[in-house]
């Protein structure tokens, strides 16, 4: 386990390098660039401000000097924003994005699965109908569609909870809701499916035969093994809710990391391209091996070792 | 079985506990909040949004609106500018120009003060613009202290510090000398670049500006908060000499993006004031006679770029033709739907004359004719050797309001002329790349005047930084040079007025609409005004 432990290690930082690499040669071949603006800047300010920013040193000095500041997890300063670092943008937006995502997670998980074992259990009765309901709606209207309509009624019509920004808990509601639908429903439709599929298999029936209570067939027997495939894209899932959850943060006007990305690139601030990529890139790193790992333990057929090739 | 139950508990805990430590952390920031909507304290606190993080609350440093409009109210100039645009004194009590108008001495207020309590000279607005010119400073706009004598050649590394013309000769006198004679230059000194900033503050921690535990200004509010991405508060500086006119004690900015999640803030309550309005909102209220709802001017101009270098560009008459074929009321009406006004010039309304206002003096200098601009068409095709336009394409930045407004364009030129046109969206900076690079037929843009005078519209100078339509006008160079070398005020006015009409005749741009800035405020806060070119101004309001 040790051994496949560090050799995922090896390959994560030599696929974070890879990810460092291709997004800064990938940053500088497209156009534009950071200080460009409506109406030509003076030669000399633009001059002052490439040398400021070390932008005026020939490339491969340039990634050699921020590969080593990396290193020393220093992501530079912001071309833009003298106010904050790409470090303070991280250590401010990612926790805001990471509760957020966790948040919408639980509510995502906890619903889904339970629409998914109703609907299953309930197979082409009423609440197989409700939770499938749910579950299209969730797939079909978009996040940022559901966002204004509970703004519309719950902050503005009802008064319940406040508009937006992200002050208290109450702030985190309605977001949380809206960024959970599509996710909730995705699993609810693959726990369905999944569970129907596991409660046709032999092993219930033999369960059954051997005369278990149903709920105990049931919990321990179908839900156990229906969720394998749930935890297999609960991590991209996770990632996906995390990184990439700038349509809601904006409607909400949560200062997470969503918008860092997107502005980054149509501001071409380099040093947040690149510090936002390589923070998405170690999430997904880190969750996918988080979630071979819980595979394992889930299954215990599931064997990965560092011998086995 | 145990174990895994186990796990996937374990995980979920993590979670939770997670979610619990993120939670704890912000729960001092409800209380403050609460505390700030002013409802249960007797506190006066007004709630505005800015819609973006500023970049640097440092006047050398800040390069926009976000920044300015923040700045606007923690910092103060030379000069400043009253509801009706007139320009009165700031820091500065009085000023002196000499008859050639070059050098200009300033006399600043007994006892100004910073907001640390330090004291306030002309040392310090020295040292400030010096800064800002600093090459190693890298300063945006450095380039609005050029005017000053000596002032391109310190930032460009080719003059010395000491050549800069301005100089504190005594702690209340500031001598400026300036590169040529500049009229608009009292205008000048009210813009953020020329505020002053704490000499020894500077020198003590250069990065006083980046907190507002640190933040040291001059104006009638100072930063007391500035959560990043989040929220900012200004409160009432004790130390302003005109203090016993503010009356809000504070102003939080909240720092939403979203026009639309902004506009349900001030609905619920959460705002007073809500500039800019999403679209459909401006067009909803400009038609309604909702109280709350205000229509500012504004300094500015929307416009479409010919590239004169590209045939059949290059001929002024299908310029015209193209230009006098679209109807500029209903793009106003239907699509922008804020009240603008439709151009037949490039200046706007609202900057004075020699006498009276210029855009008003002007008129319109061509009409819409859609016979005329058939026949113009024609003719200047032939010109160019060609029976039909070619393929082209009108290239605008990724916005739905551009998009709009070109898809506007592109069916009346269809209706009106029976010419086809492509649109073509390009993300900003890719539009501005290829506007330099000359990679375009048509490009939207739009100008905002730095300063309230007529020239900062004279932007197609031959080789001009802002000339994006590569037009080259000898006569327009000329009337330009002669205007800035009088400050007589109706030569001078006189040069602009015909300029304007030298360009407008050969048409290198196709002028589109004069913006406005409607914006709405609560009924219950008063003395909120607009002034031209800048963001609503709450100095001197109140709160009931």
């Amino acid at each position: 386990m040790l051994r496949y432990t560090l050799n995922r290690f090896k390959w994560a930082i030599i696929t974070l390098w890879a990810v460092i690499t291709l997004t800064f040669i990938i940053m500088h071949t497209i156009p534009g660039n950071p200080f460009a603006k409506e109406g030509a800047m003076p030669p000399a300010v633009y001059e002052n401000l490439q040398t400021h920013y070390g932008l005026d040193k020939p490339l491969l000095t340039q990634y050699g000097n921020y590969l080593l500041e990396v290193v020393q997890f220093d992501f530079g300063p912001s071309l833009k924003s003298s106010s904050i670092s790409v470090n303070d943008y991280i250590l401010k937006g990612f926790p805001v994005s990471l509760h957020l995502g966790a948040q919408a997670l639980v509510i995502a998980i906890f619903f889904g699965l339970i629409l998914g074992v109703v609907a299953s259990l309930k197979r082409n009765k009423w609440p197989d109908y409700f939770s499938m309901v749910i579950a299209i709606v969730g797939i079909s209207v978009p996040n940022f569609i559901l966002a204004t309509i509970l703004i519309n009624y719950f902050a503005i019509k009802w008064h319940i909870f406040p508009v937006a920004t992200w002050a208290t808990w109450q702030h985190t509601i309605l977001p949380s809701i809206a960024l959970s639908m599509m996710p909730l429903a995705f699993i609810a439709r693959l726990m369905r499916t999944s569970m129907l599929e596991v409660m046709g298999q032999d092993y219930i029936l033999t369960a059954k035969a051997k005369g278990l209570k149903r709920s105990g067939v049931i919990i321990k027997h179908a839900i156990r093994n229906a969720l394998l495939p749930i935890i297999t894209i609960l991590g991209i899932l996770t990632a996906n809710i995390v990184t990439g959850s700038f349509i809601i943060e904006r409607i909400f006007g949560i200062p997470g990391m969503g918008d860092m990305f997107v502005k980054g690139i149509s501001n071409r601030d380099y040093p947040v391209i690149l510090g936002s990529t390589i923070v998405y890139s170690a999430v997904l790193i880190i969750l996918i091996f988080i979630v071979d790992v819980a595979y394992t333990l889930i299954d215990p057929r599931i064997k990965v070792t560092g011998e086995k090739k | 079985m145990k174990k895994s139950k186990f796990s996937v508990l374990a995980l979920l805990m993590a979670i939770m506990l997670i979610l619990a430590a993120c939670n704890g952390g912000s729960k001092e920031t409800s209380k403050e909040n609460e505390g700030g909507s002013g409802d249960s304290s007797k506190e006066k606190v007004l709630n505005v949004n800015n819609s973006s993080e500023p970049g640097s609350l440092h006047p050398a440093n800040a390069q926009g609106t976000h920044e300015s409009w923040i700045l606007e109210h923690t910092f103060e100039g030379l000069t400043k500018k009253t509801e009706e645009g007139k320009i009165v004194p700031g820091n500065a009590e009085s000023w002196k120009i000499s008859e050639d108008g070059l050098k200009w001495t300033f006399k600043l207020k007994e006892g100004l003060k910073w907001s640390n309590g330090d004291p306030l000279t002309a040392h310090d607005f020295e040292y400030a613009w010096k800064y800002a010119l600093k090459p190693e400073t890298a300063a945006d706009y450095a380039y609005q202290l050029y005017y000053l004598k000596g002032g391109e050649a310190y930032n460009s590394k080719k003059g010395k510090e000491e050549d800069v013309g301005v100089k504190a000769t005594d702690d209340l006198t500031l001598e400026v000398t300036l590169e040529k004679p500049t009229p608009y230059f009292l205008d000048l000194t009210s813009f953020y670049t020329f505020y002053p900033i704490d000499k020894k503050v500077q020198e003590e921690n250069p990065k006083w500006a980046l907190d507002a535990k640190t933040h040291v200004s001059n104006g009638p509010f100072k930063l007391t908060e500035w959560k990043h991405k989040e929220s900012l508060k200004i409160e009432k500086n004790e130390n302003y000499y005109d203090k016993d006119k503010i009356k809000l004690d504070a102003v939080n900015f909240a720092l939403i993006e979203d026009e639309n999640t902004a506009w349900q803030m001030y609905q619920s309550g959460e705002l007073d004031l809500a500039y800019p309005l999403p679209v459909d909102i401006q067009g909803q209220m400009v038609n309604s006679d909702d109280k709350e709802f205000k229509m500012g001017k504004e300094l500015a101009v929307y416009y479409y770029n010919f590239n004169t270098k590209v045939k059949p560009f290059n001929n002024a008459k299908v310029r015209k033709a193209l230009s006098m074929a679209i109807e500029r009321q209903k793009i106003t009406d239907n699509v922008a739907q804020g009240g603008q006004k439709p151009a037949f010039g490039v200046v706007p309304p609202g900057i004075p004359d020699a006498s009276g206002d210029f855009q008003e003096n002007t008129g319109d200098l061509f009409k819409e004719d859609v016979t005329e601009a058939k026949k113009l068409l024609k003719e200047g095709l032939a010109e160019e050797g060609m029976k039909k336009l070619p393929d082209f394409s009108i290239l605008y930045n990724t916005l739905d309001s551009h998009k709009k407004i070109a898809e506007a364009v592109q069916g009346m030129w269809r209706d009106n002329l029976g010419v086809e046109v492509t649109l073509e969206n390009a993300e900003f900076q890719v539009k501005l790349d290829r506007e330099k690079a000359g990679d375009f037929e048509i490009s939207r843009a739009g100008w905002v005047g730095d300063y309230v005078d007529p020239m900062t519209f004279m932007l197609w100078e031959t080789d001009g930084a802002y000339n994006d339509a590569g037009w080259s006008n000898k006569e327009y160079d000329k009337l330009l040079n002669e205007a800035k070398s009088t400050m007589e005020p109706k030569e001078r006015m006189d040069a602009l007025h015909k300029a304007e009409k030298v360009m407008i005749d050969e048409m290198p741009i196709l002028p589109v609409y004069f913006y406005t800035k409607p914006y709405m405020v609560k009924s219950n806060v008063t003395g909120v005004y607009a002034p031209i070119n800048a963001y609503p101004n709450f100095v001197y309001a109140d709160k009931k």
